[in-house]
């Protein structure tokens, strides 16, 4: 197809070009770091000092503003002093990709400069165990609410207006009182998640629930259903893709919420990582964490997203992916993957 | 249709003997609903509207009635009421004599927009009344079955709503109502979603399992040749507000065919529905639209 194609308002690109532009939304970015990391004469606005040579404060690898560099050459020239030499740089702030690359492998098998201080595995761990918990509490008592206020007006009209009172508080404003509530450790930091969480849970899967086709709910009536079997043989499997990605996006909310939780109390987990090694300078091992976290993201939503399709097939009934992918890959060749495949029929009347 | 087409017709009401003898024994049988008085009124921005009014008739047990009458004539708002899932103001209904109101499977219903449970399978669909009249699973899996089986979807079983065309869903649709073993069917416009040619298909199909299965059909449609084809009497209601303006008893002898959408007995029928639902204007002349000529000359089309 022609490039024509890709600017066609509100038509998809072919399935190629698709994975193309998916490698390309992260090879862009990478490539514009690589650019004004690698090329010396993009930025660059530090001089890394080799030689001191004769200037007295300068030392080897320190890093100094390009004016005064030129000015300090510019002095020892008419003092007749050896002239010190250096690289152009960019700040400790942004360090090369491959530092960072570097810094991802070693992060994780640099022993902690002092004794208190976390593995970054450790601190993983520690902030996806303070997710999992927030995250479950919240939606253990917000689905149900939430479903609840979809089905019934009542509970809606009794319920709604105080958590959308609530949800306009920033959930870091609770910090103190929950560490004067649940202590300084775990505790506090899963409350402030769930109080991110939860308020936003409840309206969002109510709007959910309430947009199911109020046809269905008369077909099931004239069915015999009643009210119990109405919500929870209509209203829940019919929300229930939705519902699913709901929580999906509000998973992610979490993690926006988990930066502010742990510098509650005592500081832990990732953003302690993060914090401990901008305090000594290692903004390699900086990047590293925050691309972790991003990485975490982005894999816990895609197998979410793959198990979403397969949980929900009658929703959008079409060969999957990952069936078609190996199948692809094993065209031509003699080997029955899926014996049980049914014949692909144009279904009509 | 053009008056010359209309030439020399019986009157509708003439009935040959067999059709006669047929309505005979149709009203010996028991009254299955019987509508008395019903008014439905609701409050708009202009003020209070009356939707329906004094709206009375009866359907006797495997009667086959169609609701027909021009747009906004409160057909839906009426077959709504009758299914329970609108509220009358004044009147009753009563079904087997006993009076209802809310929704119950004695009264089932086929919608326009099929309203299958896109996520159970044509099966589970169909299975979806029997299992809330607390049947067990595998009673009801092999009720469900027959069901599917007579409308004619067998190989589709598992099959789930979204890979159905319009007129299986349908089916898949009047499967689900039948089985959960209504009293009265109610069809709310159902195959007006439908294109031409599987709607006639549909309507014979929907004749077939009428012969077939035990129920009395109430059908509502704004298709005139629809309600002929398929009833054996027409409620003809008019608009503003919804009243009952004739119950005809179509002379069109059964088993119905397509051949008889020419029959005289047809079309007298027809004609007569014409005359009530568009009824004679003084200048019957469409109105022409202000537009100016934008053709060259030399090109024009009629």
């Amino acid at each position: 197809m022609s490039r024509k194609r890709w600017f066609q308002v509100r038509h998809d690109v072919s399935g190629a070009s698709r994975r193309w532009l998916t490698l390309l939304a992260f090879a862009l970015p990478l490539a514009v770091w690589s650019a004004v990391s690698y090329v010396p004469w993009i930025w660059h606005p530090v001089v890394k000092i080799e030689q001191p040579g004769e200037v007295s404060w300068m030392r080897a690898g320190q890093l100094v503003p390009k004016e005064d560099f030129a000015r300090e050459v510019a002095a020892a020239k008419e003092a007749g002093l050896t002239l010190p030499s250096g690289k152009r740089a960019n700040p400790i702030f942004l360090p090369a990709p491959h530092e960072v690359g570097r810094a991802l492998y070693t992060a994780f098998t640099t022993k902690p400069v002092l004794r208190g201080d976390r593995w970054l595995h450790e601190s993983l761990w520690t902030s996806i165990r303070t997710i999992f918990w927030g995250f479950v509490i919240s939606s253990a008592v917000g689905v149900p609410l939430g479903i609840l206020c979809g089905a019934f007006a009542s509970v809606s009209r009794s319920t709604e207006p105080f958590v959308d009172f609530v949800r306009y508080m920033p959930a870091p404003a609770f910090g103190a009182l929950m560490v004067a509530v649940f202590g300084i450790h775990l505790e506090p930091k899963v409350a402030i998640i769930v109080i991110g969480t939860f308020f936003q849970q409840v309206l969002v899967v109510a709007n959910t629930v309430r947009k199911v086709d109020g046809g269905l709910l008369e077909a099931a009536q004239t069915l015999g259903a009643k009210r119990r079997q109405l919500v929870w043989r209509v209203l829940v499997p019919a929300s229930l893709p939705e519902l699913y990605n709901d929580l999906r996006i509000l998973l992610g909310w979490a993690w926006t919420y988990l930066i502010v939780a742990e510098v509650v109390g005592v500081s832990s987990g990732i953003t302690f990582f993060i914090n401990q090694q901008a305090k000594y300078r290692n903004f390699d091992n900086v990047y590293a964490a925050i691309l972790i976290i991003g990485l975490i993201g982005l894999v816990t939503d895609q197998v979410l997203a793959f198990l979403g399709a397969r949980l929900f097939a009658w929703k959008n009934p079409r060969p999957s992916r990952f069936r078609t992918f190996f199948q692809r890959l094993f065209a031509g060749r003699d080997v029955l993957l899926f014996p049980d495949e049914p014949a692909k029929k144009e279904i009509s009347a | 249709m053009s008056a010359s087409v209309y030439a020399n017709l019986p009157d509708y009401r003439a009935q040959a003997p067999a059709v006669a003898e047929r309505f005979r024994k149709i009203k010996e049988r028991p009254v299955v609903l019987d509508v008395q008085h019903l008014t439905r009124e609701f409050m708009s921005e202009r003020g209070p509207v009356t939707a329906l009014r004094d709206v009375s008739f009866q359907v006797h047990r495997r009667e086959f009635v169609c609701v027909i009458g021009p747009s906004g004539c409160g057909k839906s708002t009426l077959i709504r009421i009758i299914a329970g899932l609108d509220e009358q103001s004044s009147g009753r209904m009563l079904v087997d004599g006993k009076e209802v109101s809310g929704p119950s499977p004695e009264r089932g219903m086929v919608f326009q927009g099929y309203t299958l449970f896109p996520w159970l399978t044509v099966k589970r669909n169909v299975m979806f009344g029997l299992e809330m009249a607390g049947m067990s699973r595998d009673a009801a899996d092999r009720e469900a079955r027959q069901w599917i089986d007579l409308v004619g979807l067998g190989a589709f079983c598992d099959t789930y709503p979204a890979q159905l065309s319009g007129g299986m869903k349908q089916r898949t649709a009047i499967a689900r109502a039948l089985a959960a073993n209504p009293r009265i069917l109610l069809m709310d416009e159902p195959f007006g979603a439908l294109d031409a040619q599987t709607r006639a298909q549909m309507q014979a199909h929907l004749l077939e399992i009428w012969r077939s299965v035990n129920v009395t059909v109430l059908f509502i449609t704004h298709d005139l040749d629809e309600a002929i084809f398929l009833a054996d009497r027409i409620l003809v209601l008019k608009a503003n507000p919804g009243e009952v303006q004739e119950i005809i008893e179509v002379p069109v002898p059964r088993p119905r065919s397509l051949e008889q959408l020419t029959s005289p007995e047809f079309l007298a029928t027809r004609r007569r529905l014409d005359e009530l639902i568009h009824p004679k204007r003084e200048t019957p002349t469409i109105e022409r639209l202000p537009i100016v000529r934008l053709t060259e000359v030399g090109d024009e089309v009629e």
